[in-house]
């Protein structure tokens, strides 16, 4: 099929940028979203141009590392994937697809379509960790039986892969579910009952820091998160939080 | 006497690492605070690493190329990690983890090293547990298990088909709290580029900066490479985008032997390649293989008119399929090793069976294992004479319940149901076993640079069992490194900071100056990609499941030929001073075409077939193993390892003679 | 606001500050039905609201505060939300992912503030006049025809009726998200979540009802 991209190109952190139009022919429905992008990269090295940037390493929807803004949707049209795992049967011969690097005053942009996502490692480095030495010199794993639904729940809740789809797709850049997914794993297992309040404390404020939005509850994190986090883990955050808070 | 010396500690081979911790020497913590480590990588085995280590007070200096530690290619692990729990009282132990591993390895590892790795492989759950990772668990509230190919016990722990992405958050997690407290600096987005030697000791690296371009200098008193495999050697693989050799790489090329390079673990059960523009592949996990049958028609006609699309393979009755791993291996069935199901894959597809388009795949069906689970659920809740559609609807449940994930992955990607018809699957790159030569420390030929997790040859000998990766990498970083390091760290008290500004880095950072200058230079045609593919190619037509000597011959000299192009003729825009993708993938490159020329060279070496290295000229010729593969232990019953020496065709190889005093050799039968 | 400065906390605020206007919101509703239902009821009700010493001193303040702040936290949230994003999206698809309701609670918000000004200038301000600076005395009878009279421009009605359906689509996805921000989200809150959105379009329904009832039904002069 044959689509008009329009790209965000950017050279570097402090350049303007702008959106490029480039037009692409021969992309297979089987291709993923990534393919076609090395298609449009390879035309443009032959043309002595620089390739577009876009971060990307896996390409199977777990490392997190993709990212785009496609159509207006973090990591495209589909539901419950990532752009590396999103093919181009979902589009249509003719198509013009607009694609940008997910926006956040948090994420500033690194080139073209890359963004620095380190505001995520500060949050998950202000708490986001059970505090055990790791000599392995612990109780058998065995020796503390966890309901199977806590278990579960708390399983996925760290399902997030890390990935920003949820700030971007937020009209307030709010990066509460990716927060929050973290806060609920440790908060639905008995090892993260000692620390819960100063975690939940910690990240909470490191995430103010960053420059997020707060949250208004639009839920569009949660249609939009590839691994379909849910927002009820917010809801724990809130909770959470607040009752760190009370106890002061 | 070899010059490999693999300081095997003396002793009974249970007593072996209990008794090195004890005699081993220690740092004081005052004086830990004076000494640095640079960990490069940061999956499972250099996460866990980094994090102990900065625990135990060094200060450690992490380097990784992608934008966050979290992302590192161990993430995409999906079935599991074994432990010799024994949770299940089905008679595991230490003993017969380690067993299974090395024979599972096609008696090609060192039995130290892998009773170790049995011995710690309990603590590493209790570990990964205390940190809070979610494994799977029964409603009783305990761990679950699962059982994985080669092996005849239940020891997998796991968590759904994400487990490798669940226990590197727990590892990154330890980060962390270290990088909280100060005593690990995180480096992303950097790249390490050349290793730096002083008086003959790793004394640190070169990195570049990949956001602005800029080449840093790091001293340390110890480098430890944890940098994952080159399974991209051959382009198409199950790697990440970014996994390269290049750390390994250039540590052999300043002296440490690269050991075994040509075991490639070939994983049967990947999606098919779809056409010319594949990127990478996709692995489906190997768990898949408890409940799914692989088949392909037993008449070529039906092969021929499923391909053409005539035919669908639901249209073929039972007798009309051939189960050929059950047909062939009726203890092992479809669990057989990953070697084993690869090459009986490529086989039936050789033989003009395969079912899709290129006739590269077989199929992995589900229809028995829902109907088996629907019949009892069906039981379960006491539902009498329930109809095939009940049976179907309760079977799926269970299956979307253990898979789910999975078969939503492969709708995804290949646009069709596999609830209602076979999944394709074909064998693609996974896992390389070789790597840098390392003794019992981890320690590779240059003194003070470790190399761990998938980055070494250690402990999975020419094939790996499956759930056995996330093991080893986590066994060396929480639980081997830290003591071995910090014995070889006890000389160095009293170094003092490692200067970075001598002659040393000097001519280092000079090097990596001109490397780069010489690609950005080159000025030629084609894109990295092209030279990448084409490399691909020949390693995967010469040097894939099945090789021979004329084969690996010609893979020599094609690959010497290509780099000669790519160095006359690749083009790479951009600057060297800015963000430059184009540019690390041509330095990654640079260094697969040298190693794939080693990779075929050792593979030429070995005219035996021992796991994932199959020689046509070394099968089973009469007997009940007929038409297997058939191993040499009289000649090649050692490790292979290469000594650097300018052009990878001049490589000198050193034999490390494998001992095995607590298993006997036998042929590995799966039948 | 000084004290209530994490993004937590102020979700917890505005979640407290709302639930607390939609109770009021439906105490008000109960009152104006009585001019349909029975204008004495109306009458001797709505003296008591003006007139009774705990309401006046206590509780209108606390209402005001509550709007107020309510309000200003609103304004403050936005100003900072859109500051989160400098560099706003060439395609935003927002409608994929969201509500419209949900999304523009600033637009819904902003609406009603300008009704409640109008509503301020129509009885609040003319009553506190009444009351307080000509001090005109008591009279508990004159409520009901006064209210009626106010309903006679079809402008003031339509103006009424446009600020209620805004009204009812703030709360639309204002009534039922202020569980989800005091941390009230399991299985239990499906059932209350229904109840917020029946509550949030019969109650706005309502008020436009009673509006044009009294629109229709106007007293001789």
């Amino acid at each position: 099929m044959k689509l008009t991209l329009k790209i965000w190109r950017q050279a570097n952190a402090n350049a303007k940028g702008s959106m490029q139009t480039y037009p692409i022919d021969g992309i297979e429905g089987d291709m993923s979203f990534l393919e076609m992008m090395d298609v449009l990269n390879e035309q443009l090295i032959n043309k002595g141009e620089e390739p577009v940037v876009f971060d990307h390493d896996c390409r199977e929807g777990i490392c997190g590392s993709c990212s785009l803004q496609i159509n207006g949707e973090p990591h495209g049209p589909d539901r419950g994937v990532t752009t590396c795992q999103l093919h181009m049967r979902m589009f249509n011969d003719g198509d013009e697809i607009v694609i940008e690097p997910f926006r956040a005053k948090a994420f500033p942009v690194i080139k073209d379509l890359m963004v620095d996502r380190s505001a995520f490692d500060r949050i998950q480095q202000a708490g986001g960790y059970v505090s055990v030495n790791t000599s392995g010199n612990t109780i058998d794993a065995n020796s503390t039986p966890i309901e199977k639904e806590n278990a579960d729940a708390a399983f996925e809740a760290a399902t997030c892969i890390g990935c920003g789809a949820c700030v971007a797709a937020c009209k307030n850049a709010s990066a509460m579910l990716f927060t929050s997914a973290k806060v609920s794993q440790y908060a639905l297992l008995p090892q993260g009952q000692v620390e819960a309040s100063t975690r939940v404390l910690n990240m909470v404020e490191q995430m103010d820091k960053e420059g997020f939005g707060n949250c208004t509850n639009t839920g569009a994190c949660e249609v939009e998160c590839p691994k379909g986090i849910s927002l009820e883990n917010i809801a724990r955050m809130n909770r959470e939080y607040m009752a760190a808070v009370s106890k002061g | 006497m070899s010059i490999l010396d693999a300081k095997i500690p003396e002793g009974p081979l249970a007593d072996k690492w209990t008794k090195y911790k004890n005699e081993i020497n220690l740092v004081n913590p005052a004086n830990k605070r004076n000494i640095d480590v640079i960990v490069v990588g940061t999956g499972l085995a250099g996460g866990a690493a980094a994090a102990s280590l900065a625990e135990l007070g060094y200060n450690v200096k992490t380097f990784c190329y992608q934008d966050s530690p979290r992302r590192a290619h161990s993430i995409a692990a999906q079935g599991g990690i074994n432990a010799s729990k024994n949770y299940q009282g089905d008679g595991d132990s230490d003993y017969r983890l380690f067993y299974d591993t090395v024979k599972g390895g096609d008696y090609r590892s060192r039995e130290a090293n892998v009773y170790r790795l049995a011995e710690v492989s309990g603590n590493i759950i209790d570990q990964c547990v205390a940190q809070g990772v979610p494994f799977a668990r029964e409603y009783g509230g305990l761990l679950d298990n699962r059982s994985f190919g080669g092996v005849l016990v239940s020891r997998t722990f796991y968590a759904k088909g994400q487990t490798g992405q669940q226990l590197l958050l727990g590892a990154y997690s330890a980060m962390n709290r270290q990088i909280n407290r100060g005593k690990i600096q995180s480096f992303n987005r950097h790249e390490m580029l050349d290793i730096v030697k002083v008086d003959g000791k790793a004394r640190g690296i070169i990195a570049r900066n990949l956001v602005t371009g800029e080449i840093e200098r790091h001293g340390a008193h110890a480098v430890v490479l944890a940098t994952g495999g080159y399974g991209n050697v051959f382009y198409l693989s199950t790697n990440a985008m970014g996994s390269n050799v290049t750390a390994a790489w250039k540590a052999h090329r300043r002296g440490a032997f690269f050991a075994n390079p040509c075991y490639t673990q070939i994983h049967p059960t990947c999606i098919p390649v779809s056409g010319d523009h594949q990127s990478k592949l996709t692995l489906m996990s190997e768990s898949l293989r408890n409940d799914g049958r692989i088949w392909v028609p037993k008449k070529i006609e039906d092969a021929v008119a499923i391909r053409e699309g005539k035919k669908k393979p639901t249209d073929l009755s039972e007798d009309e399929r051939d189960y050929y791993l059950e047909r062939r291996y009726p203890a092992f069935g479809n669990l057989v090793p990953r070697d084993v199901a690869s090459r009986a894959a490529k086989e039936r597809c050789d033989a003009g069976f395969g079912v899709n388009k290129t006739g590269e795949a077989v199929y992995l069906d589900f229809a028995s294992a829902i109907d088996r689970y629907g019949k009892m659920e069906a039981n379960i809740h006491k539902i009498d004479n329930p109809s095939a559609q009940k049976i179907y609807d309760l079977g799926r449940d269970v299956i979307e319940n253990k898979y789910g994930n999975l078969f939503q992955m492969y709708e995804k990607i290949v646009d069709e149901n596999p609830y209602k018809t076979p999944m394709m699957i074909y064998p693609a790159v996974h896992y390389t076993m070789g790597g840098l030569w390392v003794d019992y420390n981890l320690q590779t030929n240059i003194e003070g640079c470790y190399a761990a997790g998938e980055a070494n040859f250690s402990d999975h000998g020419a094939n790996r069992l499956g759930a056995s990766a996330l093991m080893q990498g986590l066994a060396d970083g929480y639980f081997v490194l830290p003591y071995t390091i910090g014995d070889y760290l006890s000389n160095d008290i009293r170094t003092g900071k490692i200067p970075t500004d001598t002659p040393e880095f000097d001519q280092v950072e000079k090097d990596v100056n001109d490397r780069i200058h010489k690609l950005m230079n080159a000025s030629g045609k084609h894109s990295v990609d092209h030279f990448h593919k084409k490399l691909g190619k020949i390693m995967w037509n010469k040097c894939g499941m099945s090789r021979n000597a004329k084969d690996l011959e010609s893979a020599i000299t094609e690959i010497a030929a290509l780099r000669k192009e790519f160095w006359a003729d690749v083009k790479i825009p951009g600057s060297a001073d800015s963000m430059n993708p184009e540019l690390e993938k041509a330095g990654r490159v640079a260094d697969f075409l040298e190693l794939g020329e080693l990779f075929a060279k050792d593979a030429l070496n070995r005219s035996e077939s021992a796991g994932g290295h199959y020689r046509e000229e070394s099968v089973e010729l009469d007997g009940p193993q007929k038409g297997e593969a058939l191993r040499d232990d009289v000649n090649f019953k050692y490790v292979a390892a290469w000594e650097y020496k300018g052009e990878p065709k001049d490589a000198v190889l050193h034999k490390e003679d494998l001992k095995f005093e607590n298993i006997e050799l036998k042929t590995r039968s799966y039948k | 606001m000084g004290m209530i400065s994490s993004s937590i906390a102020r979700k917890f605020a505005m979640a407290l500050s709302g639930l607390f206007l939609v109770f009021f919101l439906g105490q008000h509703f109960v009152i104006n039905l009585t001019a349909v239902l029975d204008p004495d009821t109306f009458n001797s009700w709505s003296h008591f609201m003006g007139n009774n010493g705990l309401v006046q001193a206590l509780l209108q303040p606390v209402l005001i505060f509550g709007v107020v702040f309510h309000f200003v936290m609103g304004f403050i949230l936005e100003l900072k939300n859109r500051g989160a994003r400098v560099k706003s999206y060439a395609k935003y698809k927002g409608s994929a992912n969201a509500s419209w309701a949900s999304r523009n609670m600033i637009i819904s918000g902003l609406v009603i503030l300008a009704f409640l000004c109008l509503h301020f200038y129509d009885f609040w301000f003319p009553e506190m006049i009444h009351k307080y600076v000509d001090a005109l005395p008591l009279d508990p009878t004159r409520y009901y025809a006064e209210t009626v009279h106010k309903f006679e421009s079809p402008v003031r009605v339509g103006l009424y009726v446009i600020a209620f359906v805004l009204l009812a689509i703030h709360l639309w996805h204002g009534f039922a998200s202020s569980f989800q921000s005091v941390g009230f989200n399991n299985k239990y809150s499906k059932a209350l979540t229904k109840f917020a959105k029946v509550y949030s379009i019969l109650i706005p329904l309502g008020f436009i009802f009673i509006a044009l009832y009294l629109h229709l039904n106007q007293l001789p002069h």
